[in-house]
């Protein structure tokens, strides 16, 4: 049966695609079928980051409107066979995504696949509502920060409220994953502690990806987190998260920068 | 305050989680149904109107939400030459 995850924030540039893609990455790593769907629509970069940028040719919307099967338009990724994404189109019409045709896509990816991860685009407009619509599962992506907290809530509202798990009356499954967190600068309060956020948005907590210069680099060449460097403190930190999602107990932690003497020789020369 | 607070260096983090929990605690109650301050601000400004003709330029409306209670202040400035129209 397939689970279907929304990774969603409000806020823009707090890591959703980051996210999808590295949580994508390493739920496929397990074995499992994984296909990650962007649903920004005109600013598309998910398959930038996983470094399929020059092998789009046909996109989510393109499927919609029938001008491709859904299969030509999935492209399968070149170091994972089991990991897949569906790009969005860089069309300016944004109500090119109508709540139908993403309701058959989904349905027709769930027949296919064990894992669909809905990377949302930023904001509370048609994409961010229409890429959490069929989700079972939440993935809310927030930073130790004021404006990412109060995005979040607002994100958490349209959860319980405009999907349809609650239309259905049933309860979104939500967890939080904490992006950017710097421990030194929460030890000093300096930034707002994990548990701070925790009380404030009251959802359980998935993971905790510290700020690192890991992320950069793998965007930088076009690699899921994960499938960059799986020994970084992030790839750490999401391939904890990912098993997590699939229900594991996986005790919490904060991975650090902190490499063993031969961790430090041989980590370098895999970068 | 302390006399040991003036030694201590203020951090920032206890001021974000104070300003959001107060901040979330509005939103909550306010998001999806109509901000009650906001109907309240129209319909006061509404029966002022039904008798004088006010200046947009002279009306001043602030509000101040805090922890527990949110206050409304609506200045009018009502010239003394102002006709009163008949109820």
């Amino acid at each position: 049966m397939a689970k279907v995850v929304v990774v969603t924030s409000g806020k823009g540039g707090v890591g959703k695609t980051t996210s999808s893609a590295a949580l994508g990455a390493a739920l496929a790593q397990r074995g499992e079928k994984t296909v990650v769907v962007d649903f920004d629509v005109g600013l598309r970069n998910l398959d930038l980051v996983m470094g399929a940028e020059r092998r789009v040719v046909y996109d989510i919307v393109n499927v919609i409107q029938g001008d491709a099967k859904l299969p030509q338009a999935l492209i399968r990724d070149k170091r994972l066979e089991t990991l897949f994404l569906l790009p969005a189109s860089q069309t300016r019409d944004k109500d090119s995504l109508t709540a139908e045709g993403v309701e058959q896509v989904m349905n027709d990816l769930k027949r296919h696949f064990d894992w669909i991860i809905c990377d949302s685009p930023a904001g509370i407009e048609r994409g961010a509502t229409l890429a959490m619509r069929h989700a079972d599962v939440a993935v809310v992506v927030t930073n130790p920060e004021v404006s990412s907290v109060r995005d979040s809530d607002r994100i958490i509202g349209l959860l319980d409220s405009k999907t349809e798990k609650a239309e259905l009356g049933e309860r979104m499954e939500k967890h939080l994953l904490l992006t950017r967190y710097d421990a030194v600068r929460a030890e000093r309060g300096d930034m707002l502690k994990v548990d701070d956020v925790l009380e404030i948005l009251s959802i359980p907590l998935l993971g905790i990806v510290p700020e690192s210069m890991d992320v950069l680099k793998a965007s930088n060449i076009g690699a899921p987190v994960t499938l960059a460097d799986s020994r970084s403190a992030p790839a750490l930190a999401y391939l904890d998260a990912a098993r997590r999602l699939a229900g594991e107990t996986v005790p919490m932690t904060i991975p650090g920068e902190k490499r063993g003497l031969l961790g430090k020789i041989f980590g370098r020369r895999a970068a | 305050m302390s006399i040991f607070s003036l030694f201590r260096k203020q951090n920032s983090a206890p001021t974000a989680r104070e300003r959001l929990q107060v901040l979330l605690a509005h939103e909550r109650a306010s998001v999806g149904q109509s901000d009650l301050v906001a109907i309240l601000r129209e319909e006061i400004l509404a029966v002022i109107a039904k008798h004088v003709e006010i200046d947009d330029e002279k009306v001043s409306v602030k509000m101040e939400r805090g922890e527990h209670v949110t206050t409304l202040e609506v200045d009018i400035e009502i010239p003394v030459t102002v006709t009163v129209r008949a109820a």
